[in-house]
């Protein structure tokens, strides 16, 4: 049992649905950003997604045809590990079920990998069954740079660490291979409902 | 991963006690706690506070550490949100004798040791300064000549932290530090005197050509508009540390 901290009584819950909010987080309005190194900007002329590793066949989508792929709208809560939790967030993209269906592979495991550098790693169990998806556009606007955009990928049963933004491809990979935080102390699944923040959770 | 070592043991939380407070603006205060029980840190690693209430409920935030890894204490600086919940506790409420409860240390990418070298570029804005401070004070504890850069944007010079002790670090070998005071400036200020931006990030160098390790701390869009100008003057993005955060508190 944690010690009560003397003279601490919180401020006055908020008009939230507490079986919303996972321990230890806290909702806010705003948006907060959070990234290791600056911004990266590739133009869409650039700009391609990238579906390879051990798999039978590799894809890439350049931005247009990208587009041209069946897209859904939907609204999830999000959950950092720096203990901002934001509700309601409404997302337009592509569910990873329509970007896989016709990947064929044993690999059990996928690097995302991004502009920029950073990876972090997921089990294709947690990017299946209408869970993951690659969004482009965040509350009915483009998602702007600073948010991951132009693409990034969007795993809300995760914390958001895993949400890899400025997305560029999928590697499938036979092992679990830790990304950029999972090898620098954050948890290597990352639950926010069983507080898997750091190694050792 | 910045030289730490990956060893992943679990990292627990700690009941610190609080030795000391020291108001450093208006705004922030310094919280020194015993460091009984406490694993160490690199520079640049921050920890996980959680306040308990009566009634069971908690809150949870993370602050960067002040102190470097050599120091006898493990400080926090924390910058009241005036609309915050956890902040405004710390910042007003807490005083010496009281337990804190934290969580680390946390954070492998945005540390800096010694062993890792330099020369070092430092760019913090407002409370940004805290990490920044923890790699000062290791650099002075292990008395090293590692060419360092620090620029640091304030509101004014009242709102700097640790001003005084940064004043006293002047004369280290190897260390420059240039100040901007973005709203109000002593009558007799001579340093800058508006936003950081690239002609200033030139002028304070080093220059690309010597391949600075980089590390920039602040408010989001502080840390957007220097790390996008450290890209233009040709800095290479992986040498660009940043870590930045937003007005929730």
């Amino acid at each position: 049992m944690a010690p009560i901290s003397r003279g601490f009584h919180g401020r006055p819950r908020r008009d939230v649905d507490p079986a919303r909010v996972p321990p230890g987080q806290y909702v806010v309005n705003d948006f907060p950003v959070l990234s290791a190194g600056p911004t990266p900007r590739t133009p869409l002329e650039q700009w391609s997604f990238a579906i390879g590793g051990e798999i039978a066949a590799k894809s890439t989508w350049t931005w247009e045809q990208f587009l041209a792929l069946p897209a859904e709208t939907f609204t999830v809560d999000i959950h950092c590990v720096t203990k901002w939790s934001k509700l309601g967030t409404r997302w337009t993209g592509v569910s990873l079920d329509t970007l896989l269906e016709s990947v064929e592979t044993e690999a059990g495991y996928v690097t995302a990998w991004c502009d920029g550098g950073y990876t972090t790693n997921l089990s294709l169990k947690d990017l299946s069954a209408g869970r993951a998806w690659i969004v482009y556009d965040f509350d009915g606007q483009p998602l702007e740079a600073e948010h991951g955009g132009p693409a990034r990928l969007l795993v809300p049963h995760l914390y958001f660490w895993k949400s890899a933004k400025w997305v560029r491809g999928l590697t499938f990979t036979a092992e679990d291979e830790p990304g950029f935080w999972e090898q620098a102390g954050y948890n290597n699944h990352g639950d926010p409902w069983k507080e898997e923040r750091y190694w050792g959770d | 991963m910045g030289g730490l070592t990956p060893t992943r043991a679990p990292i627990r939380w700690h009941e610190l006690t609080v030795v000391e407070i020291i108001a450093e603006s208006d705004h922030a205060k310094t919280i020194v706690l015993d460091r009984s029980g406490w694993p160490g840190h690199v520079a640049g690693q921050h920890l996980d506070v959680r306040l308990t209430a009566e009634d069971g409920y908690q809150a949870e935030r993370s602050y960067s550490i002040a102190s470097a890894p050599e120091d006898a204490h493990l400080a926090l600086t924390v910058e009241r949100i005036d609309d915050g919940e956890v902040s405004p506790y710390l910042a007003v409420e807490l005083r010496q004798g009281d337990q804190l409860e934290v969580r680390g240390p946390i954070g492998g990418h945005f540390t800096w040791r010694v062993e890792n070298g330099g020369p070092l570029l430092l760019v913090a804005g407002g409370s940004g300064l805290v990490p920044l401070m923890a790699m000062l004070r290791h650099r002075a504890a292990r008395k090293t000549t590692i060419d360092t850069r620090l620029l640091a944007s304030s509101r004014s010079w009242e709102d700097l932290l640790y001003r005084e002790e940064l004043t006293r670090m002047l004369g280290e070998e190897g260390l420059t530090m240039q100040f901007t005071l973005t709203r109000s400036r002593p009558p007799d200020w001579s340093g800058f005197d508006r936003r950081v931006d690239a002609e200033m990030l030139t002028l304070i160098g080093p220059r690309v050509s010597e391949r600075p390790r980089i590390f920039v701390c602040g408010p989001t869009p502080f840390v957007e508009s220097v790390a996008d100008a450290l890209v233009d003057i040709g800095h290479p993005p992986s040498a660009i540390h940043t870590e930045r955060f937003g007005p929730s508190g």
